[in-house]
């Protein structure tokens, strides 16, 4: 592995100088024709692919007119070049969301506008070349779909959509991307992200039981695929099998031994992530949707509550109720939707954040906690893009980003905030985000992590942080790989259950 | 795709150097690939990698890094059920790279 160095702090924190091309031909690999075989994509780059991707383009922009209004509304204004913490890491214009946006933009009217079809040259339209071509998969795969840029657009252009529309249109030609259509193929075949099959995913959970035991005394289960469970516990196939995602997934199983909660993960849908929107793919995204109402209406739960998970939080909170069922919604003809919606128990949200089940919990004063046991961490709190600005948790505005944060102070004494231009709805991305976790885009993501590491390190020396907690598989991941980097423990991330876990009281109050 | 050479043999990779025929793995390959990745294998590294293939055998995934450092734990001593050791070993992370030089696919996913 080519050895990736961090770039230096900014100084002064403004518009970097540019670099044009420094991102140039370092995007990801390309999937091979197994990997978008198996998932019903072109095997490779089809021949007519200039027509067919016009066309693709066409069918995009008059089913979603969000992206039509997105390709006409931009006037350029420059709000958003330096918000995009791909642009500050690697200083290359084509990274500045303005300018990503713009090569489809251009190609956009070429051929969808009148001055565009009429002088190209006078409006900037272009040819969809394969030049374009290879551009478009270039930096539509440095984007990780965190809309950080679009809560400074003053139109609001969801700039995330325009990528997912870019990726789209690719793979319809057969020029997706490796990592993402890879996992895509193993959720349907093996029903997760990991590939993880039933048996190891029993044998993992009975060693954690094992481990529990040691540390605690006490019998706290992970029990899988009980029917007639209350709660269905969706999560990313992360938590089962990296660190330190696993601790996170202990401190779920004991805030429902806690709580006398009965519970269940399932073999068929043990996984939250939905990479489906990363390729902006509807029928992927459903698909992938699909299997936990087919888990859900199996094991007859009456509550689905989502793990750790950014991105399948956005998925589950936003769509999941047109898409499958859960929660209100369902189409008068989708049989299967209006069974799970009877099933389940409507006094509770559906679905419901592992976060809000357990703050719930917590204001109940239903559990116990013993915060000594933090205080070896000076804790601050990672917002998740998804979870930031594409979701929300409890019933007041802002709740995901109140609630993970009442949680932290519930359960440990040291908790401290990060400039505040960069949390909260002005968080910045970890820069593994929205199908770039993977070591072919390393640099990438090394440099994009340069924002959040900067005020990192300034809590770091302010207040001495020694724990970045987070509630996303993803961030989780990505900061284990670049902290080092960047000279910080790796240990240094980890997740807001992994405190609770470290807190709780089992025994009997 | 890509081919490497060891003893006047050649052996399909990925585009990361990964076997993509499982059964094509044998310890010339793992020293082999060991040393693309810097690293020289010890009887540490091959306590390891020999049990990452059992798991594998029997569970068709590589085992969680949990699974992993509890098992190293168990033979070898608590002292070395750690993931700081297994870093020690293999510094760009024991799952990723101890997989590859056991001829394993890589984990992919959030991790």
């Amino acid at each position: 592995m080519a050895d990736i160095t961090a770039p230096a702090y900014r100084t002064i924190p403004i518009i970097p100088a540019l670099i044009p091309g420094a991102m140039e031909g370092k995007g990801p690999f390309v999937a091979s024709e197994k990997i978008n075989e198996a998932i019903g994509f072109p095997g490779q780059l089809v021949e007519d692919w200039h027509d067919k991707a016009i066309a693709k383009m066409g069918e995009l922009l008059s089913k979603y007119r969000s992206l039509k209004v997105f390709m006409d509304a931009c006037v350029h204004c420059g709000a958003c070049s330096d918000k995009c913490h791909y642009f500050i890491g690697t200083q290359d214009p084509k990274n500045m969301p303005v300018a990503r946006q713009d090569l489809m933009r251009s190609v956009y009217r070429r051929y969808f506008t009148l001055p565009g079809k009429l002088f190209p040259k006078l409006v900037g339209a272009r040819d969809l070349t394969r030049e374009v071509l290879d551009e478009w998969f270039n930096y539509y795969h440095q984007c990780s779909e965190c809309r950080r840029c679009s809560v400074f657009c003053p139109y609001g252009i969801d700039t995330a959509e325009v990528t997912m529309a870019a990726r789209e249109i690719l793979d319809s030609i057969g020029y997706g991307q490796k990592y993402s259509n890879e996992i895509i193929g193993k959720v349907h075949k093996i029903g997760n992200n990991l590939g993880l099959p039933g048996p190891a995913l029993i044998d993992t959970l009975e060693g954690l039981e094992e481990d529990v035991k040691d540390a605690t005394g006490i019998d706290v289960r992970f029990p899988i695929d009980v029917k007639g469970a209350e709660v269905l516990l969706i999560t990313p196939s992360a938590d089962f099998f990296a660190e330190p995602h696993i601790d996170s997934l202990i401190g779920y199983a004991k805030v429902f031994h806690a709580s006398g909660t009965s519970w269940t993960l399932s073999s068929l849908a043990s996984e939250a992530g939905n990479f489906g929107m990363f390729i902006g793919n509807y029928e992927q995204l459903r698909k992938i949707a699909l299997r936990i109402r087919e888990a859900a209406l199996e094991l007859g739960v009456k509550r689905i509550v989502v793990g750790e998970c950014g991105h399948a939080w956005r998925v589950a909170y936003s769509f999941w109720n047109t898409l499958s069922g859960v929660g209100g919604g369902a189409g008068e003809v989708d049989k299967f939707a209006q069974m799970l919606q009877k099933q389940l128990d409507h006094r509770y949200k559906q679905p419901t954040h592992i976060c809000e089940f357990t703050w719930d919990l917590i204001e109940r004063n239903a559990l116990t906690f013993d915060k000594s046991k933090n205080d070896k961490h000076i804790i601050t709190f990672h917002d998740s893009c998804n979870v930031a600005r594409g979701s929300r948790m409890g019933d007041l505005p802002g709740g995901q980003f109140e609630i993970p944060r009442n949680i932290i102070k519930a359960v440990a004494n040291n908790f401290v905030e990060m400039a505040p231009n960069t949390t909260r709805e002005q968080t910045f991305c970890c820069g593994g985000g929205g199908g770039v976790l993977t070591d072919d885009l390393l640099e990438l993501r090394v440099k994009g992590a340069l924002p959040r590491m900067e005020v990192l390190q300034q809590a770091v020396d302010e207040h001495g942080v020694n724990f970045m907690a987070t509630i996303c598989a993803i961030c989780k991941a990505q900061f284990t790989k670049v902290l080092p980097i960047y000279g910080f423990d790796r240990k240094l991330v980890g997740g807001v259950h992994q405190l609770v876990s470290n807190a709780i009281q089992l025994g009997p109050k | 795709m890509a081919n490497i050479e060891v003893g006047g043999k050649s052996y399909e990779t990925d585009e990361e150097g990964y076997l993509v025929n499982l059964s094509d793995w044998n310890t010339d390959v793992a020293n082999f690939m060991a040393q693309t990745e810097n690293i020289t294998m010890t009887d540490q590294h091959w306590e390891v990698v020999n049990f990452l293939r059992e798991y594998f055998d029997e569970y068709q995934i590589a085992p969680a890094v949990r699974v992993l450092t509890k098992a190293i734990g168990k033979k070898l001593g608590a002292e070395k059920g750690t993931s700081e050791y297994l870093y020690g070993l293999f510094p760009y992370g024991p799952g990723k790279q101890a997989c590859k030089i056991a001829g394993l696919p890589k984990p992919t996913g959030c991790i």
